[in-house]
């Protein structure tokens, strides 16, 4: 059995046949997953120095020269990266006083700040398996994002407390400004909500779980809702990536819906998160440094701010290390413009916008696949997993390791 | 997918009862479901004036011929492989209730749908519900797919 990285459920019922060290059939994995794994075989990066080919030790001196030389170098990615190679980066960053930052930056990182400091309850996806009766996917399409949440988790599975599931035990919801694939699995609750309208649509169900009569939308459809979720035994909350943007940093309604709704039953409430070790370099960070993103080391001294994000970061660094993540292609123009401009280090498996912009280009194994490791779930379960493929590049971890010795 | 009246509408409508059928309309169920072939239709064939109704006949059939004995068809370029179909399946769930019932991938081979290589594939189908004579009108796959990349005739 192998462990699939293409995104943050980590199924582990992989069933992976090779011919002549490709993957001739694949068993469970989703198209998502399948697409990931496949990446392997086309496209791959090979060690360079501004664009020309060299071998690995020379482009890990280089390396380790620019990030010697930078008075104020910034450490990106992570979050497609084991907890080993995750450990070492936060090594590294201390040992240069770097500014670290991951992708729930500008992800879900709002939200699991306050899941991993207690004021938001959650629970592990199994939990959900065994005892929700109602899942409500908030701003999130799971069956174009994590394919496998509704069938593995959240809505189709028999669980211990679910044995009739779907069918009769369970419900799903889904909060979302259109119809998105998941929300045509259940019609009947896909509660449409105006682009940025969330938190109106919170403050409506709080007045409704009040018994009052909500200002907004469908009054008669509102009142169902809140009938629903006052009968519901054991609720779980996915929110996405659409819910926390509409948010912002009025997470507060959030956390009070979530208390309110706590008052009368059980809610726990699951990130969706997108990579597949994103909560895990927040984990690790948070443990050594009390943050989950957005540190400086300047000074030996760990600092946390706005300042250190990775949007500003990159106008302020002299040179930027990014690890297992594209910012050129999915970070805003400036923000990539000012990173282009920088002499860049990418660690990376494949050929994206950031390898060929970057002065020093190193090529990785690809978790799970070419490399084994652990990683940290969407819900916070640890999974260890070994390589299905044997190949002789080295880990994200090895490479950071050589990084660190040379520098 | 097509429907009964849709074909019915490329047919003569004049239930001349050569196909051996009282009328036009049972006709065009017959061809649904596949028990019937165009060429039973003798007038469609042979007139001339229905010539170009034949050729769209044809057209709207053609997707029917890839059909399973079940009348399942699965479109492998729409799936996701999101194993809601496998994990929802009544007969999957029996025949491995520790993986599917679960939310596993299946380890038995007595299951119909699996999911290989990202997309979902079919195997077994006598088992299925819709199979044979006395079938029953299943729906677990069809209705839990997101991007109806299942369907049946």
């Amino acid at each position: 059995m192998a462990t699939c990285t293409g995104c943050s459920l980590l199924c582990e019922d992989i069933e992976a046949e090779l011919s002549g060290g490709k993957l001739s059939k694949v068993k469970n994995l989703c198209r998502k997953g399948h697409g990931h794994f496949q990446s392997a075989f086309s496209e791959r990066t090979v060690p360079m120095i501004d664009g020309k080919e060299v071998d690995l030790d020379r482009a890990i001196a280089r390396a380790a020269e620019i990030l010697r030389s930078a008075k104020s170098p910034l450490l990106f990615g992570w979050s497609n990266s084991t907890l080993e190679a995750q450990n070492v980066g936060i090594s590294l960053a201390e040992k240069l006083d770097a500014t670290i930052d991951d992708t729930s930056s500008f992800c879900q990182g709002i939200l699991m700040e306050r899941i991993l400091s207690g004021s938001i309850p959650t629970c592990t996806l199994d939990d959900v398996r065994n005892y929700a009766d109602v899942s409500i996917f908030w701003g999130a399409d799971p069956s174009s994002s994590h394919p496998r949440h509704l069938s593995r988790f959240s809505y189709y599975p028999r669980g211990d407390k679910r044995q009739k599931s779907y069918e009769e035990e369970r419900t799903c919801m889904v909060v979302d400004v259109r119809m998105s694939a998941t929300a045509t699995l259940c019609k009947d609750y896909l509660f449409r909500v105006p682009l940025g309208g969330d938190a109106e649509f919170m403050e409506a169900i709080l007045s409704v779980l009040e018994g009052k009569i909500p200002r907004l939308g469908d009054k008669k459809k509102m009142i169902e809702l809140g009938g629903l979720l006052k009968k519901t035994e054991w609720g779980a909350i996915f929110p996405g990536l659409g819910m926390v943007y509409s948010l912002q940093d009025n997470m507060e309604v959030f956390e009070r819906l979530i208390a309110r709704l706590n008052e009368i039953t059980t809610f726990k409430v699951v990130p969706m998160v997108g990579h597949f070790n994103m909560r895990g370099f927040n984990e690790l960070l948070r443990e050594k440094t009390g943050y989950i993103n957005r540190v400086s080391f300047k000074g030996g001294v760990a600092v946390h701010g706005p300042e250190q994000s990775v949007m500003a970061a990159a106008k302020t660094c002299d040179a930027a290390l990014v690890v297992g993540s594209d910012p050129l292609s999915s970070l805003p123009f400036g923000t990539a413009r000012a990173l282009a401009r920088l002499p860049l280090i990418a660690i990376d498996p494949r050929r994206s916008l950031t390898t060929d912009a970057a002065e020093v280009v190193i090529p990785a194994a690809i978790s799970g696949l070419e490399a084994g490791g652990t990683a940290v779930r969407m819900d916070g379960v640890k999974i260890k997993f070994e390589p299905i493929i044997k190949a002789d590049l080295p880990t994200d971890e090895q490479i950071l390791s050589r990084i660190m010795e040379a520098i | 997918m097509v429907g009964a009246m849709e074909i019915y509408m490329l047919l003569p409508k004049t239930n001349c009862k050569k196909c051996g059928l009282p009328t036009c309309m049972a006709f065009a169920v017959g061809l649904l479901g596949r028990e019937k072939k165009i060429d039973e239709c003798t007038p469609l064939i042979e007139e001339k004036k229905y010539e170009a109704k034949l050729k769209k006949l044809r057209e709207v059939i053609a997707p029917l011929e890839n059909a399973s004995e079940t009348g399942l068809i699965i479109h492998p370029e729409k799936c996701f492989g999101c194993g809601n179909c496998v994990v929802a399946c009544p007969v999957n769930v029996a025949a491995d209730p520790t993986h599917c019932g679960v939310g596993l991938g299946p380890e038995s081979d007595k299951v119909i749908l699996k999911v290989e290589d990202g997309v979902v594939v079919s195997n077994n189908l006598q088992e299925c519900r819709r199979f044979g004579p006395n079938k029953i009108l299943c729906n677990a796959c069809t209705a839990t797919c997101p991007s109806k990349a299942i369907e049946f005739v």
